[in-house]
């Protein structure tokens, strides 16, 4: 079974590719959405797409696959239209599948429900990578509102960050908050460092 | 009780009645918390409606009448109670191929069967087949695109390559060379103009003066059982379409849909649509064209069956779908004008008396008959002074010559 998955994301396709090669599919390809990537995939042939639910380039599939010779059968987006917690899965997942009409659909079930959980997990890990990444920006503000106090008055930085976090409890607020607010008012201060 | 309603759209300007309704008080006037979900493909926009993800969208009136039909993807019998706008599309072509047109652009554009035949002639001069982007083949821009190219004996599966893609890739298509011009909801035209990539070869408003364009569509089975929601809906969106239309909220409404939750393009190129100053080459003052895109006035959002089978006899003419009197009347019975007189029954808004008209036959502002109030329809002639009788489509479609 040929699958073809459509994505510009590099890493949510490798994660999905992984999987399906877990699941011993050996025969699949990756095609981002630009320039010719019609003509491509229609020389590909494939028995099953994959595609991202928010690409923009859905409509270009679509067309491609209501006039293409070489895929002449229908591709209905679902296996079983009947299977609404599926469908209801596969959207929510962001999920969209096309599959050669005829192929039987315990065959394909596997795959979209596999891709259903990648997908999932893509998105984990994306939502993961945005907190790690304004974890570190949140630590950057924090030390430097610290070296702040440290100069201005003449605090170690232990008891620096326990005025910070004294602050933000008393204010209701997050540390990294009080410590921005702190810093905008030293730049208006000229006190910046 | 409030009532919550998703609504899917497209970043386009034509989505600003929902935007309005929900941003400027209206839906919750009524009692409606309106979530906008915002949806970079038809296709996504379609499944997401059809598949119950959300209740309503910001559909394209022959996308609505064609999952109707069974003629993309899962077939769902649509309902669509309300017209979101008229007008509004704009073809724009690379500006190399434009060099074979009349250069007078405010000439071309005032001559569409002129222009027509100047663009069938232009093709033969052109490098390769015109390669021109349309955002969807149940599009209104795809369909008013045939139809004007064919009326210059331009055949449009023959003599051009129309290629879909969507709205927000247009630009970047026409900067790759990948397509040679487009017809595209605006902002997209004005986007590719101001970038000098492209200049106007037809508004979409001088083909059919208030062709029917996005619809308010619903699956059928939701809106008839939440007669309570659609009608407080219709109700907000005919006040929110009466402020859009108020050029006192012209510049309100452009940096409302400018933001990046909605259109996510400059506030000074939405605008040109919103008041009808078209710039169709860079550089050039702008082409006033005061109906570029209605919202309220004239009880445009009325919807007409008779527009639901203009667009069933375009179909059939382009051999989308098999010609039927069944499947005429499901195609008719997309747009719902029972359901838009209920809504609005104790509005003051002007109802027009019947749910059918010849579409193209009004040439200039006529008063019609109205259930209340004084209502006059604007001019709705086509281009090519074709009328289209609802209940004489086989007639309409044997006027047409075949091509060759």
């Amino acid at each position: 079974m040929r699958i073809v998955i459509i994505d510009d994301s590099g890493l949510r396709a490798s994660v999905l590719e992984e999987g399906l090669h877990e699941a011993g599919y050996d025969d699949i390809h990756i095609v981002p959405p630009r320039g010719g990537f019609v003509a491509r995939l229609e020389r590909m042939a494939p028995d099953v797409v994959l595609m991202d639910l928010g690409s923009p380039s859905r409509d270009t599939l679509e067309e491609m696959l209501t006039v293409s010779r070489a895929l002449a059968r229908p591709i209905a987006m679902f296996v079983d239209q009947s299977d609404e917690a599926m469908i209801g899965a596969a959207i929510d997942a962001g999920v969209s599948a096309y599959v050669v009409d005829g192929l039987r659909k315990e065959r394909v079930k596997p795959v979209l429900e596999l891709a259903v959980r990648r997908f999932n997990a893509f998105a984990k890990i994306q939502s993961e990578l945005d907190e790690a990444r304004s974890a570190l920006s949140d630590r950057k503000v924090i030390d430097r509102a610290k070296s702040i106090l440290m100069n201005q008055r003449s605090l170690s930085e232990q008891d620096a960050y326990a005025l910070l976090r004294t602050a933000a409890m008393n204010q209701g607020k997050k540390i990294v908050d009080v410590a921005q607010a702190l810093i905008t008012a030293s730049d208006l201060l000229g006190g910046g460092l | 009780m409030t009532i919550g309603l998703r609504i899917a759209f497209l970043p386009l300007t034509d989505a600003a009645v929902l935007v309005a309704a929900r941003e400027r008080g209206f839906a919750e006037e009524e009692g409606i918390a309106l979530d906008l979900v915002r949806t970079t493909s038809w296709a996504t926009l379609r499944d997401r409606l059809v598949y119950g993800q959300v209740q309503g969208a910001h559909m394209l009136a022959p996308l609505a009448v064609a999952v109707t039909l069974g003629l993309s993807q899962q077939p769902a019998p649509l309902a669509a109670p309300y017209k979101l706008n008229v007008n509004g599309n704009m073809l724009v072509m690379a500006c190399d191929f434009a060099k074979a047109l009349e250069p007078v652009i405010a000439s071309r554009l005032a001559d569409p069967l002129g222009t027509a035949h100047d663009f069938a002639a232009a093709i033969g001069l052109w490098r390769r087949k015109p390669v021109i982007g349309v955002v969807h083949r149940f599009s209104s821009h795809a369909i008013m695109l045939r139809y004007w190219l064919a009326s210059a004996g331009v055949d449009p599966d023959r003599d051009v390559v129309l290629r879909v893609l969507p709205p927000s890739l247009t630009v970047e298509a026409m900067h790759a060379g990948e397509i040679d011009g487009f017809i595209a909801g605006e902002p997209w035209g004005s986007a590719a103009v101001e970038a000098g990539l492209a200049e106007t070869v037809a508004i979409g408003e001088r083909i059919w003066r208030r062709g029917v364009e996005k619809v308010l569509a619903f699956r059928e089975s939701w809106l008839e059982e939440n007669p309570h929601a659609v009608d407080r809906l219709l109700r907000a969106l005919v006040r929110a379409a009466a402020w859009c239309d108020d050029p006192a909220h012209r510049d309100d409404l452009a940096n409302l849909l400018a933001r990046p939750d909605y259109v996510d393009q400059p506030a000074y190129l939405i605008e040109r649509a919103l008041s009808g100053g078209i710039v169709a080459r860079a550089g050039e003052p702008p082409i006033v064209s005061p109906d570029f895109m209605l919202f309220g006035r004239e009880a445009t959002p009325f919807p007409w069956r008779s527009q639901a089978l203009w667009i069933y006899s375009q179909l059939v003419r382009w051999g989308m779908v098999d010609h039927d009197a069944a499947t005429a009347t499901r195609a008719g019975a997309v747009f719902r004008p029972d359901i838009f007189r209920r809504a609005l029954a104790d509005s003051n808004v002007p109802m027009p008396g019947a749910s059918m008209k010849l579409e193209g036959a009004v040439a200039s502002p006529l008063a019609v008959g109205s259930r209340r109030g004084e209502l006059t329809l604007g001019p709705d002639s086509f281009f090519d002074k074709r009328v289209f009788d609802p209940e004489r489509i086989d007639d309409f479609l044997s006027g047409f010559a075949p091509l060759r």
